[in-house]
């Protein structure tokens, strides 16, 4: 089957069995490792009945991680990761929502992960698992029996109502997603990612999928490396990484301090980023910096699997925002006007998506999925989605989308979503509160 | 230093600072602590701390930082 996410990987397994495809620096695995130790996981959750259910992995955020990953989807199953930089009251709600039969940790973790109310949820081991005789009859026939739009993951994100939602995303949205991506930002077997995102948010698809497409290699940095801008250069340059994509508060965290008068990236050829404006100077200094680099401004949703807007900076910025541009191939943006038709040119209105790269909603949670996830308003003809983003945006004079502001209380810090409202419901949880109100500065 | 001490309990009232000596190594500093710390220190003392003093020996402890301050300050 074609569409499946781990047809790269079976493809790419028996081309290039001992090239590095994820590595910490200084712990890394082969692809052939990879595929064996995920079919050692797949085998388990055969051997164990578990079937068509969400997984929990709450790893330490490492290359094995990422081969739990593909596992629980090799056994027919779709992955939530969990992480230690999450409070405990997070997991506990997002293990609340999906209810997994199994818990996957490793040794940072096991400890923590034994605290929580899991019912007859089982809690094993990476270690332990990957010793698994792999039975490559069953996981073939799971493979067989799968089609394109069973889930791969679940994603959680911030929820206005204190309760996170957990976005479901499907082998085709996410297939459709990387082909576009890759094409966008030239990757090729010869790319080498310097990855930034956490495990547990969708921002991480861009490096970990076409690693398996490609054949080539992802360093998952350090996060400690992003607090001492000398360091996270050096890693670049050690590592011969050409290829990031971050989000902006990561890149003015070097550019901000003056570490391009110390050292500058050698390497880097393709610098995507997003989640949030890139201040201009900033922005500036990477240019100067590594001035053959290519820039691409890159906008999307979770709900809609990942980026679905890019901008290829092609002209000097001064005051003007760097635009979000235009959509990948095969989705549509739609402004919506408040009235709920289609916004007249040049009017600013809401930003929908419409197309394969929708995400199949939000798990366990019909009602925030119908508020989000609605008929296309242009046409009643037939049943047809597009998601509402809550963003307002606008086309500028060049016919470029340009990102305006917020339709409610959702915020960006440090790249994450964050609703407000999540933190008033926890403040108003603290014994002595009676009321509070969450501004942003 | 007292001043030092306050910026850095607003930043994570929960940490001892006076003893802790493993602000980054033990990653209780994170990036955005570090670039809110260099902006207030910047308001308070009127010191800039460029990149090439970021560096895990100088943010492990209340005490390093200060004495970084206090380098840059006599450098001026």
């Amino acid at each position: 089957m074609q569409n499946h996410i781990l047809s790269d990987l079976y493809r790419i397994v028996k081309e290039k069995p001992d090239k590095t495809a994820y590595s910490d620096g200084e712990n890394s695995l082969t692809f052939r490792e990879v595929y064996q130790q995920s079919h050692s996981i797949g085998s388990y959750l055969y051997k164990q009945g578990i079937y068509k259910k969400p997984i929990v992995i709450f790893m330490k955020k490492s290359p094995q991680e990422i081969a739990a990953f593909f596992g629980t989807v090799a056994g027919g199953c779709f992955y939530v990761p969990v992480d230690e930089e999450m409070p405990c009251e997070r997991i506990q709600r997002i293990l609340d929502n999906v209810r997994t039969p199994l818990i996957i940790c490793d040794e940072a973790t096991a400890e923590k992960a034994a605290v929580f109310q899991v019912g007859n949820c089982i809690i094993k081991q990476y270690n332990e698992l990957i010793q698994t005789e792999r039975n490559e009859e069953a996981l073939k026939d799971i493979y067989d029996r799968a089609i394109d739009t069973d889930p791969v993951y679940i994603v959680f994100t911030s929820g206005s109502t204190g309760i996170p939602k957990g976005v479901v995303a499907c082998h085709r949205s996410v297939r459709d997603y990387i082909e576009q991506l890759s094409e966008i930002l030239e990757f090729d077997e010869n790319t080498v990612f310097g990855n930034q995102a956490p495990l547990y948010f969708d921002a991480c698809l861009k490096e970990i999928y076409p690693t398996l497409k490609f054949g080539a290699t992802t360093y998952l940095i350090p996060k400690q490396c992003f607090s001492i801008p000398v360091s996270l250069v050096e890693y670049l340059n050690t590592y011969k990484i050409n290829t990031i994509c971050w989000v902006v508060s990561a890149l003015t965290m070097v550019s901000a301090f003056g570490t391009f008068e110390i050292v500058k990236p050698q390497f880097l050829r393709t610098i995507a980023f997003g989640s949030e404006v890139f201040p201009i100077k900033q922005f500036q200094l990477w240019k100067e910096a590594v001035p053959d680099a290519i820039f691409t401004n890159l906008y999307g949703p979770t709900e809609c699997t990942g980026m679905c807007c890019y901008y290829r900076v092609d002209r000097e910025f001064d005051e003007e925002v760097i635009p979000i541009g235009r959509p990948f191939p095969n989705r549509e943006i739609i402004l919506l006007s408040e009235d709920g038709g289609e916004t007249l040119p040049g009017q600013q209105g809401e930003i929908c998506v419409r197309g394969t790269a929708l995400t199949l909603g939000y798990y366990n949670d019909r009602e925030r999925t119908d508020l989000a996830f609605v008929q296309n308003p242009l046409q009643s003809a037939y049943p047809e989605l597009i998601y509402r983003t809550g963003d307002i945006g606008r086309y500028n004079q060049r016919g470029e989308l340009c990102f305006v502001s917020r339709r409610d209380y959702q915020i960006k810090h440090m790249g994450h979503r964050i609703e407000l409202g999540e933190i008033e419901v926890n403040v108003n949880a603290v014994p002595g509160i009676k009321i509070s109100a969450c501004v942003y500065d | 230093m007292e001043e030092l001490l306050n910026i850095l309990r607003e930043l994570h009232p929960e940490v001892d600072f006076e003893t802790e000596e493993h602000l980054i190594d033990g990653m209780i500093l994170d990036s955005f602590d570090i670039v809110s710390l260099i902006a207030s220190i910047h308001e308070e003392f009127g010191v800039t701390i460029n990149a090439g003093k970021i560096l895990p020996q100088n943010f492990n402890s209340a005490k390093a930082l200060y004495a970084l301050i206090q380098e840059i300050e006599e450098e001026d």
